[in-house]
């Protein structure tokens, strides 16, 4: 199968985000970046597709803070090609995004070969102005299917299972290629130690291919971006984790729940 | 501002779902603001009957043939975009749902207006809408005018009042017929919940466990707070994704929705799509290391520390207690 995953940085929200002077974007000092995580379900799901039914699995990402860790690890794990387009991600909104990434797609083979699937993550947590994976379909005119929590490829067709609530899920078929957003793999994730990066740094490379930058940076005008001022707030428990263990007994007591 | 706002109605198995009444309160309120007349679309084979429900719109249009049930994004973005023309609406609500993924976006595409996504407060200013989004699992908001008032919103469950949606009187039901292009996806099936060992939707008790936790082996600290008190334990997400605990365990959006007595959320930030899914439990404790972490904002108690510390103490306690 030739296969597609969008890799997406994102800044890390268990640091604190801070407002910058223009009170509008997020202060970058103390910013710190990680993979999106659908993005490292999208990645497992690829390698698992790869190992079953073969065929090459690219990663795709635009230029972002510490990507070339994530491309490397993505070497590591398995993947066998590593495409870094010099656009930098920063401020470009998904609208623009999507322009870059369809655009690249389209100059690897126009159509795309029929066992292709275009792996994104199924949303990322700055989607002010909507999700990649659809916008992408829809540029290329493939299918889309989203939040897609397996896939089950067969002659010319996937089987894939989306999640709807309450664990209640829906099985569809999809003509192939298509995008499909990826909530989460089949299997979690796969562990790959530091010393294969590391040897996946010496020895692999990313590739840097060109793409005509997007004329729009950003579709939405944004008015002002601030903490949101809590409606209420716990009432704290103080002291030794014995003394917060005695408080909690009494509270547990007090909601019949000893 | 637009004359006519849209409401996607959202179904799911024959039932309207509460984000289909949140919009239409939402979109009541906007229309009254603005003088815009607010109207419902409901697609799907058991549409119908289901009609009568959505007495807060003026209208609810209604095509119920069979390709419309769990129609892929584009075919209903399609229909949407249609109904925009027909009904010279230029304002369309929708659910930030995994049934809705991915429709907003299609329909932004195809009509060049502006989409806004995890949308939770809207309000009509000076011929415009102002809508609050929450981003970064709810720890930043963002305003966006939509100067003209059009544009395509994308409503956060959870965020605005069912009740406001719900009306006792009869709307206007009229019948389109919409195109329908051959579909590239088809719906087959659905997948039942697992079941799995235990209800978490019928526990007294539930501790709840996020990626805090650090470790598979810990949760294993979590479980013996649950066996003490006759619960169970549940968890957020990442927890799931992991491998950790089966599926049937998952809280939130796409998991379930629980209302313990007690709810013990311990290393869980808080996101919006884990609040969604416990937020009317009895009473909230969260433990996080992180003073600034959003659950302390909805929780009743708050601790900030260490679970694992926490944990085995707590665990003792209640076991003295109970004797
Ligand atoms: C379409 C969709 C559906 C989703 N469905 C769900 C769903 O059903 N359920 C769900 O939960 N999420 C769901 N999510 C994911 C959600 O957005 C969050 O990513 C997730 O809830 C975060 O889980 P968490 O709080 O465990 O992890 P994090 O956000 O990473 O938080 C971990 C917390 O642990 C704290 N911590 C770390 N170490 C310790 C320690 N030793 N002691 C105490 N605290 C500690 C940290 O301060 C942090 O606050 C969904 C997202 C999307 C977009
Ligand atoms: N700048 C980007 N670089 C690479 N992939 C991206 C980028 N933006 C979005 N994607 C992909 O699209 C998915 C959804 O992103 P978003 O549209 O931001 O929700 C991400 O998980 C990535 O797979």
């Amino acid at each position: 199968m030739n296969l597609y995953v969008l890799l997406k940085m994102v800044p890390d929200t268990v640091e604190e985000l801070n407002v910058a002077a223009d009170g509008k974007s997020l202060d970058s000092e103390f910013l710190r970046f990680k993979l999106n995580d659908p993005d490292e379900h999208a990645l497992e799901q690829a390698l698992l597709l790869k190992e079953k039914h073969g065929g090459k699995v690219t990663v795709v990402t635009l230029d972002a803070p510490e990507v070339d860790d994530v491309l490397f690890t993505a070497l590591a794990k398995g993947a066998d090609r590593a495409v870094k387009l010099p656009v930098n991600q920063a401020e470009l909104g998904t609208v623009a995004a999507a322009r870059v990434l369809a655009d690249f797609l389209k100059a690897e083979a126009t159509p795309l070969p029929p066992d292709t699937l275009v792996l994104p993550g199924s949303y990322a947590i700055d989607d002010l102005e909507g999700e990649l994976a659809p916008l992408l379909a829809t540029a290329l005119e493939l299918p889309y299917v989203g939040v897609v929590c397996g896939i089950a490829p067969a002659e010319g067709k996937a089987t894939v299972r989306k999640e709807f609530a309450g664990g209640l899920r829906g099985e569809f078929e999809v003509a192939l290629p298509a995008v499909l957003g990826i909530q989460s793999a089949d299997k979690p994730p796969r562990y790959v130690p530091v010393a294969k990066v590391r040897a996946a740094m010496k020895s692999a490379r990313i590739e840097t291919v060109d793409v005509p930058p997007p004329d729009r940076p950003r579709q939405l005008e944004l008015e002002r971006t601030y903490k949101p001022e809590a409606a209420g707030h716990a009432e704290m428990l103080e002291g030794s984790p014995e003394e917060v263990a005695d408080r909690l007994v009494e509270i547990l007591v007090k909601n019949s729940a000893i | 501002m637009a004359n006519t706002i849209l409401v996607l109605a959202e179904q799911l198995r024959g039932e309207v779902t509460d984000i289909t009444f949140e919009m239409l309160g939402a979109g009541r309120k906007l229309a009254e603001a603005s003088g815009s007349s607010l109207c419902a679309v409901l697609l799907g084979a058991e549409a119908a009957p289901l009609a009568a429900k959505l007495g807060a719109a003026d209208k609810v249009l209604v095509a119920d043939d069979a390709p419309w049930d769990l129609a892929p994004a584009d075919a209903v973005a399609g229909a949407l975009e249609a109904v925009m023309q027909q009904t010279q609406a230029g304002l369309v609500l929708l659910g930030c749902t995994n049934v809705a993924a991915g429709i907003g976006s299609m329909l932004a595409v195809k009509t060049g207006l502006p989409l806004v996504n995890f949308c939770r407060a809207a309000k009509a200013e000076g011929g415009g809408v102002v809508c609050t989004s929450q981003l970064f699992g709810g720890k930043i908001y963002s305003d966006v005018k939509l100067a003209d008032g059009k544009g395509v919103v994308c409503i956060y469950p959870g965020a605005f009042p069912v009740d406001a949606g719900k009306r006792d009187q009869a709307p206007p039901i009229e019948k389109v017929d919409l195109p329908v292009a051959a579909p590239k996806v088809t719906f087959k099936q659905y997948l039942e919940p697992e079941t799995g060992d235990v209800d978490i939707t019928k526990q007294n008790v539930l501790v709840g466990v996020g990626r805090g936790i650090q470790t598979q082996d810990n949760v294993e600290l979590a479980e013996e707070l649950a066996q003490v008190l006759g619960g169970a334990v549940c968890a957020s997400r990442p927890v799931i994704d992991q491998g950790w605990l089966p599926l049937s365990r998952q809280v939130g959006k796409s998991g379930m929705t629980v209302k313990p007595r007690v709810y013990f959320a311990l290393g869980i930030s808080g996101a919006p799509e884990h609040w969604e899914g416990m937020q009317n439990s009895q009473c909230i404790i969260a433990v996080n290391t992180d003073a600034k972490a959003p659950i302390f904002d909805g929780a009743h108690y708050g601790v900030v520390g260490d679970v694992l510390e926490l944990l085995p103490a707590l665990t003792e306690k209640v076991k003295a207690k109970k004797g």
